[in-house]
């Protein structure tokens, strides 16, 4: 096809270039298809992507003091950390004109540093509380003096490792909040250090989660994959029925199902009830089975055994039973063919539910928070806790971990088994 | 119905019937002989319990009653593993997670032969069916006729003597299908092993096989070779079944010693028919007629039976010209009228006499 020169241009019968001439018929139909998806896009962008956005967002920044204490960041960046001396009386100056500024009655915005502050640093709140009250006493200097002689709180303003903080957060960008959800933090000396082990709840709860959820997967493959097979296998009329069964708690409300474990599993609950009356137990020494681990695992594991069954049932119900015969002609045993022609046909199925359970099981916290007692929770809870503390950017900052780690998981399945290989119900 | 070798047969069905809920026998009272190196079909229309008597043989499915028979062994309680019988399915069951090759090493591994052996096993197995390079690749990275030809070496390489094949050509499209038709064939021939074949294709049934056992409601309507079937058969079923038939319905008037019988067609005409499958005088008899069989516009006396009938559609076909009649009570009647020179001009809706030998009519029980 050397020889061969550039095609000439299509065109149509009047001389418009083929190609446009396409684009323009296909424009009407494709305008048509966006404004279908349109209102779905605009969900999405509003209730998916914009809080995971302002989440991330979040977890970064630090505007309280770069915001209501400006004047003090600049002045701050003159002086010279390392030298283990006092900031100048110019910069105690400033730092008590913005005391006075941010303290105006209708908008006291200078408590919000010492509350930042605090998360860094236990006892700031305290120490910016007092200090509003007597600099907005001070009409003159010297302020350095006068700061450092407050009574009880005053001495944290000679401590160079105040102003230190002061003028690290003074960063509308920080880390630290990541440094504390990963259980670190910066020390007076400005390296970042792992805190006390006993200090250490995160690390902690992040590895519990993962384990326990590790142990809910792998239960709900063992639980669920029988049921799968026999609703692949069996007759209609009674794989309907069995279905049913998998998917009506699919349709109750979670709550509910919870609320239900908690009757059966509490101390006074129906299994403990049964074991007493059966004479396995006494009275006195009941299994402890909610508020703690058991209560967790096995509350989970219920919910979550649908979202495994399903991906696997519909992997299960494009395998031929040809194939199991044809082992079997062949010589294998049922057995053998289950674990050489079955099982292996079945992984996709099985990557898929695991993916599926394990994302949802780390990001679970009705489930903990209502039975999981204080052994049982899972990092999702201790995130909507700092929520509500009002602690957003560590908040924020757990669950970017999270979610990222979620990310991760998902390109590991695609590399091994494929996104496009996914089947769910 | 005897195997046509002397000596035990390979397999036997032995008054075997088989019922899936209790209330209707699919295959009712089945016995079948079938000798070593026999190829044998079994034919009919779906439902009809050809698929299910192969099941029991394999030991898919349990005989309701009854006792199936493998080398003179019962078999009814052998589970499938243990039958060493080689099976090809309808949608050749490939692994689709192995190669051809492991595909091919599956039954020789789960009979613990060494790795080495198996190779050797595995490559002629390829190279009978014309797949030498083959090995490496996945079945959904061959075509319909390659993974065909796979499942065949697949379903011979741990060297079974009997071979069940379940429709294995339904898939493949025609010309494909009867390139096979022979190829297995061959294979059969070349290897001597014994083949039972499942297909509702009567065409490929007498292509390929030694005998033929037509089965329709769960019996065996008859079993012979193919040659027998289409120019003896036993039952109008058969007769319909196997290749092109003219049905004529009539009385029986008289029934003579040598076995011809002397039937009423419904225009009143009187034929003459071999008496096969028939009732007493005044029963209903449907007879059989294959249309090659059937002479147009006939010299007068030169054969036994004359009647008149209706040209109602003519259709051209090259080699023969397929004229479709209305004779006595028969609208389908079809003749063959070969394109040879100086043949019968004929019209639509003119009439013309159609003549038959006795022997070639075949009075049957009614339809």
């Amino acid at each position: 096809m050397e020889n061969t020169t550039a095609p000439a241009t299509l065109v149509t019968a009047d001389g418009t270039p083929l190609k446009a001439s396409l684009q323009r018929a296909l424009r009407q139909r494709r305008r048509q298809a966006f404004m279908l998806v349109l209102p779905l896009l605009v969900f999405i962008f509003v209730l998916f992507i914009m809080p995971i956005a302002t989440m991330l967002t979040r977890s970064v920044d630090n505007p309280e003091v770069n915001s209501i204490l400006p004047r003090t960041v600049i002045a701050l960046q003159s002086w010279d950390e390392t030298t283990g001396e006092l900031p100048s009386e110019e910069v105690f100056k400033t730092i008590a004109a913005e005391f006075v500024a941010g303290s105006q009655p209708g908008k006291k915005v200078i408590n919000k540093v010492g509350k930042r502050l605090n998360y860094e640093l236990p006892g700031m709140s305290s120490l910016f509380r007092t200090s509003t009250r007597k600099i907005r006493r001070m009409k003159t200097g010297p302020y350095r003096e006068k700061m450092i002689n407050i009574k009880i709180v005053g001495k944290r303003w000679a401590d160079v490792a105040t102003w230190r903080l002061l003028k690290r957060e003074g960063d509308p960008v920080t880390a630290s909040y990541f440094l504390s959800a990963m259980d670190m933090r910066v020390d007076s000396k400005g390296e970042i250090k792992s805190k006390p082990v006993d200090n250490q709840i995160y690390k902690f709860l992040f590895v519990r989660t993962f384990l326990m959820s590790i142990g809910i997967t792998f239960m709900t493959i063992l639980l669920g994959y029988p049921i799968a097979y026999l609703l692949a296998t069996l007759p209609m009329r009674h794989a309907a029925l069995l279905m049913i069964l998998v998917l009506l708690p699919f349709w109750t409300s979670l709550l509910v199902r919870t609320s239900a474990w908690m009757v059966l599993l509490g101390n006074e609950g129906v299994i403990n009830d049964l074991l007493v009356w059966a004479g396995f137990l006494g009275d006195k020494s009941r299994l402890a089975l909610i508020n703690n681990r058991t209560g967790t695992f096995v509350a989970m594991t219920h919910i979550l055994l649908p979202f495994m069954i399903l991906p696997l049932y519909s992997v299960m119900k494009t395998i031929p039973p040809s194939y199991m015969r044809a082992a079997r002609s062949m010589g294998a045993t049922q057995l053998r063919a289950h674990i050489k022609v079955y099982f292996p046909l079945t992984l996709t199925g099985i990557g898929a539910g695991t993916l599926l359970v394990f994302i949802l099981a780390i990001g679970y916290y009705i489930t903990p928070e209502l039975v999981g007692g204080q052994s049982g929770v899972f990092i999702s809870n201790q995130i909507a806790g700092k929520f509500d503390s009002g602690n957003w950017g560590l908040a924020s900052a757990l669950g970017a971990i999270l979610f990222v780690f979620v990310l991760l998981l998902y390109a590991v399945y695609d590399k091994i088994i494929g996104i496009d290989k996914m089947k769910l119900g | 119905m005897v195997g046509s070798s002397s000596g035990e047969p390979m397999v036997r069905f032995k008054g075997v019937q088989k019922s899936y809920d209790g209330e209707i026998l699919v295959v009712k009272d089945l016995n079948l002989d079938i000798a070593p190196g026999e190829f044998v079909t079994m034919l009919g229309p779906s439902g009809s319990g050809k698929t299910t008597c192969l099941m029991m043989l394999a030991g898919f499915e349990p005989a309701t009653h009854g006792e199936i028979y493998l080398n003179g062994e019962p078999i009814n309680n052998v589970p499938p593993h243990k039958r060493g019988i080689g099976m090809v399915f309808q949608n050749y069951a490939l692994f689709p997670h192995m190669t051809v090759a492991e595909n091919l090493a599956f039954p020789l591994e789960v009979r613990g032969m060494n790795k080495a052996d198996q190779q050797a096993k595995v490559k002629r197995a390829l190279e009978m069916v014309e797949l030498p390079e083959m090995g490496g690749r996945r079945p959904a990275q061959l075509s319909g006729g390659q993974q065909q030809r796979v499942a065949v070496a697949r379903a011979l390489v741990f060297d079974p003597q009997l071979i069940l094949m379940d429709e294995p050509l339904g898939a493949l499209d025609k010309q494909l299908r009867e390139q096979m038709q022979y190829e297995i064939k061959h294979i059969h021939e070349s290897l001597g092993v014994t083949v039972v074949y499942v297909t509702h294709d009567q065409a490929e049934a007498l292509t390929m096989s030694d005998r033929i056992a037509v089965f329709d409601d769960g019996i065996i309507q008859q079993i012979s070779s193919p040659d027998v079937l289409y120019e003896k058969p036993d039952t109008s079923f058969v007769a319909q079944f196997i290749g092109e038939n003219n049905k004529l319905g009539g009385t029986i008037e008289k029934v003579q010693k040598d076995g011809t019988c002397v039937v009423k067609l419904s225009t009143g005409d009187m034929v003459k028919a071999k008496g096969v499958n028939i009732g007493e005088v005044g029963s209903r008899t449907t007879m059989s007629l294959r249309p090659e069989r059937v002479t147009i516009n006939p010299k007068a006396k030169s054969v036994p039976n004359i009647v008149e009938g209706t040209i109602a559609e003519l259709i051209y076909l090259g080699d023969h010209i397929r004229t479709r009649m209305t004779v006595a009570d028969s609208d389908e009647f079809i003749v063959k009228i070969p394109n040879a020179y100086g043949h019968a001009a004929l019209k639509e809706g003119s009439k013309v006499k159609v003549g038959w030998e006795t022997e070639d009519c075949r009075a049957l029980d009614p339809l």
